[in-house]
């Protein structure tokens, strides 16, 4: 690998050829403030100009993130005018935002914020924008908010919409002063092709881009009487809910958040992990079934609706693929308001069904009309890892020095297969280990099923089930990956008997509800967490292990694919196609 | 057909609709086809509505978002017909002085429509200036290529109606 040697603030510097000065600088511990660069998915369109840097022989100032160094280079980082330069630009942007930080949503953990404290600014001398009191927040969607005002043109939005999950709603428009990030036609989020997958909010450095805040709505059902309030939690919240309370990235809370549930004050703590489990045993029966009678191969998972509503979207000729499971999420809501009420003595009507996830979309899939098969709402409000982390410090809970509790029975009981369904992969591993018993009737010689864990955006394998012989599986993670599959499925080519995908980059432990910042090395972090759950934390590492799972079956369901699981924990799925409706000169 | 091809035809002839796809057709799997397109489209049809836009979406593959953050974003390419006559009114600051803006909201007045938009008939597209060079003569309207200077507002119906 050739190098280009540098000096950067008298400190000599080696770095790749090809490398920004703002690598460079990084390289060797010096800061540059950045707002619109966000080089993890290389998006760098050098408009914000809050990185400038002087060069020397270079005429004007250069913006770090995008200048290529070179040898012999003579770069300063902290001269006066580039102070000045600095300062000037995050004063102008702040002119031209709105005066709202003690009330806005990512206030303390704002980029804008941020850098307005590391160029040292101490007073804005131009007149603030005023901004109209309609028409700037889109409140559109069941699950994204964009406030329009506040949105400082970084479009680190438009780039992971467009080239992560190429999903494309997003597009800077209009010109001058009019520009403004918008979906085609400047039509309302809710009329778009968005699939709510919220990743735009992990990627916007402001509040521009945040997620429809239902705490209020819980804090009131938790507030009356006559409700009995019950929660669910994936798993991707334990590993990530900490980050919430500066507690280091992949730090497993389980027991904490438990009591921090109990203390908000809802009546049973239950876990998604327990549906999770379920969702296995179906999943895995209607894999072998689809496999014995030759029904749509590869079977794919259903467990993300960001995606399923991508599938809806793009591959609606596909939508047979699809396992016709319920996510694990709504499979409990089911439950919560059939199997419990009759359990618990508790009028369904009664029971209000909370879930905590690290998605954004959950919030659209509990609202899909058909998501209603107790007679009720099956889940009644969706809060994020983020909506959670803010009830529980206006709560007054001290989080961190929360003592751990136990979940409820029975909906609370979860093996180590139910945890790994928060990580890239883990659905697959956990069906994988399940079907694997069914068949054989023996554990899978290994349950670490390594080749479909970690970030690998496709990831293949082949795995020996007894009489079944070869099982060829593949898992995809983030939409452009899953694009990839598809498009295989599509062209005849895909010879797999199962594929897994999960819409965010990572898996649920990304989810676009999970804590700000979410970057790769955060990733990392926070599937160990799961893993270390399911290697070292539970004693039972497979979905059929679950007791509380058999009795469910016992007593209620009576057997996978059957009557009642076909009413309460399989649904179907809608074409919907890419057409955005049509308006006469919107 | 698809929704969007009735929406056409709403709105164009079968003629443009062919020259559209042809159109289309030349530029479409090259590289960067898509300002050509718009480009062309733009003089054959005079406007891009959404459903022109949302037919050159699909059929070049690319995002609609990305269609109409090009289309908005140069002053060539517009999203409604243009009238037969472009009526622009002068806000210059000379212009402004001397009663432009209320010379502006008269237009709108007698046409009926806001800055920007084409009356039903499509006769009459209004827009504003910014200095025309002939800031001697404001406040300055202009109907295509006629420049009408000191107009006041009780004759901005006369000056309009010579374009019937
Ligand atoms: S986005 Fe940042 S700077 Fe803007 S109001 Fe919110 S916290 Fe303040
Ligand atoms: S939620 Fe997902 S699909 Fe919707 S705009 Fe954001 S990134 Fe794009
Ligand atoms: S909405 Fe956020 S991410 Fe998107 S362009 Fe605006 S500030 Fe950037
Ligand atoms: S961070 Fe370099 S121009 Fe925005
Ligand atoms: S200001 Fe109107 S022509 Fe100059």
């Amino acid at each position: 690998m050739s190098t280009v040697k540098l000096t950067i603030d008298n400190r000599q510097v080696e770095v790749k050829v090809g490398a920004t000065i703002l690598e460079a600088a990084r390289s060797v511990g010096i800061k540059i403030p950045t707002l619109c660069a966000w080089t993890e998915i290389n998006h760098t369109p050098g408009a914000c100009r809050v990185c400038m840097t002087e060069v020397e022989g270079q005429r004007g100032l250069i913006a770090a993130c995008v200048f290529p160094v070179s040898d012999g280079m003579v770069v300063h980082t902290n001269t006066e005018k580039v102070r000045m330069a600095r300062k000037m630009v995050v004063e102008l942007l702040l002119a031209n935002h709105p005066q709202e930080c003690n009330y806005c949503v990512r206030n303390g953990n704002c980029e804008l914020q941020k850098v307005a404290e590391f160029v040292g600014l101490k007073e804005v001398r131009f007149d603030y924008t005023q901004f109209p009191k309609e028409g700037m927040i889109d409140h559109s969607s069941p699950s994204i908010v964009r406030d329009s005002r506040k949105c400082i043109e970084c479009h680190r939005c438009v780039a992971v919409c467009e080239q992560i999950q190429t999903v494309s709603v997003l597009t800077p428009a209009h010109r001058g002063s009019k520009v403004k990030v918008v979906p085609a036609f400047d039509l309302p989020l809710i009329e778009s092709n968005c699939i709510a997958c919220g990743q735009c909010i992990l990627a916007c450095p402001v509040g521009a881009l945040y997620e429809k805040d239902d705490v209020d709505l819980v804090w009131k059902a938790l507030q009356d009487p006559t409700k009995h309030v019950i929660v669910q939690e994936a798993p991707a919240i334990r590993a990530a809910l900490g980050e919430e309370f500066d507690m280091p990235p992949g730090s497993l809370v389980t027991g904490k958040m438990i009591a921090a549930l109990r203390r908000l004050g809802f009546d049973k703590v239950f876990d998604t992990n327990f549906t999770a489990d379920l969702t296995i045993i179906e999943e895995g029966n209607e894999l072998l079934k689809r496999v014995k009678e030759g029904g749509t191969l590869p079977m794919i998972t259903s467990c993300s609706p960001g995606w399923i509503k991508f599938c809806e979207h793009f591959y609606p000729d596909l939508l047979d693929h699809l396992s016709t499971c319920k996510s694990p999420q709504q499979m409990f809501g089911a439950l919560a308001k059939t199997y419990y009420a009759e359990l618990s003595g508790i009028d369904p009507k009664d029971i209000v069904s909370v879930s905590i996830m690290p998605c954004t979309a959950k919030k659209f899939e509990a609202q899909r009309p058909e998501m209603n098969s107790s007679g009720f709402r099956d889940v009644d409000y969706v809060l994020t890892t983020r909506e959670l982390g803010r009830m529980i410090k206006e709560g007054g809970i001290d989080f961190v020095n929360l003592p751990d509790e136990d979940y409820d029975a029975p909906m609370g009981e979860y093996t180590g297969a139910g945890t790994i369904f928060g990580a890239t992969g883990g659905v697959m591993e956990a069906a994988l280990r399940t079907v694997y018993a069914v068949v054989t009737g023996k554990d899978l010689p290994s349950l670490d099923i390594t080749p479909v864990r970690g970030l690998e955006g496709v990831k293949e394998a082949t795995v020996k089930v007894g009489p079944l012989g070869d099982v060829k599986i593949a898992v995809a993670h983030g939409l452009g990956n899953a694009r990839k599959l598809m498009d295989k499925i599509r062209e005849g080519k895909a010879d797999y008997a199962f594929i897994e995908i999960m819409c965010c980059p990572g898996g649920c432990i990304a989810g676009g509800g999970e804590p700000i910042p979410t970057n790769n090395e955060i990733r990392v972090l926070r599937s160990a967490a799961l893993y270390k759950d399911d290697g070292k934390v539970q004693k039972k590492r497979q979905s059929h292990e679950n007791e509380s799972v058999k009795k469910l079956y016992d007593k209620f369901l009576k057997e996978p694919l059957g009557h009642k699981s076909h009413q309460l924990l399989h649904t179907h799925y809608e074409k919907r196609g890419t057409e955005v409706p049509h308006k006469k000169n919107a | 057909m698809t929704m969007d091809e009735t929406e056409i035809l709403k709105e164009f002839s079968p003629e443009q609709i062919v020259k559209l796809n042809e159109i289309i057709k030349k530029h479409k799997g090259k590289p960067g086809g898509l300002i050509p397109v718009l480009e062309e489209a733009q003089v054959s049809l005079e406007y891009l509505p959404m459903s022109v836009q949302k037919k050159i979406a699909r059929e070049l593959n690319l995002p609609l978002s990305r269609v109409y953050g090009v289309v908005t974003f140069y002053s060539f390419f517009t999203m409604t017909p243009r009238g037969k006559y472009t009526v622009r009114v002068c806000l210059g600051t000379a212009c402004y002085v001397r009663g432009g803006k209320a010379i502006s909201e008269t237009v709108e007045k007698e046409l009926g429509i806001n800055e920007g938009e084409t009356t039903p008939d499509r006769m009459f597209t209004l827009e504003t200036i910014r200095c025309l060079g002939a800031c001697g003569l404001g406040p300055v309207v202009v109907v295509n290529e006629d420049v009408h200077g000191r107009v006041k507002s009780s004759k901005v119906r006369e000056i309009l109606s010579q374009y019937k």
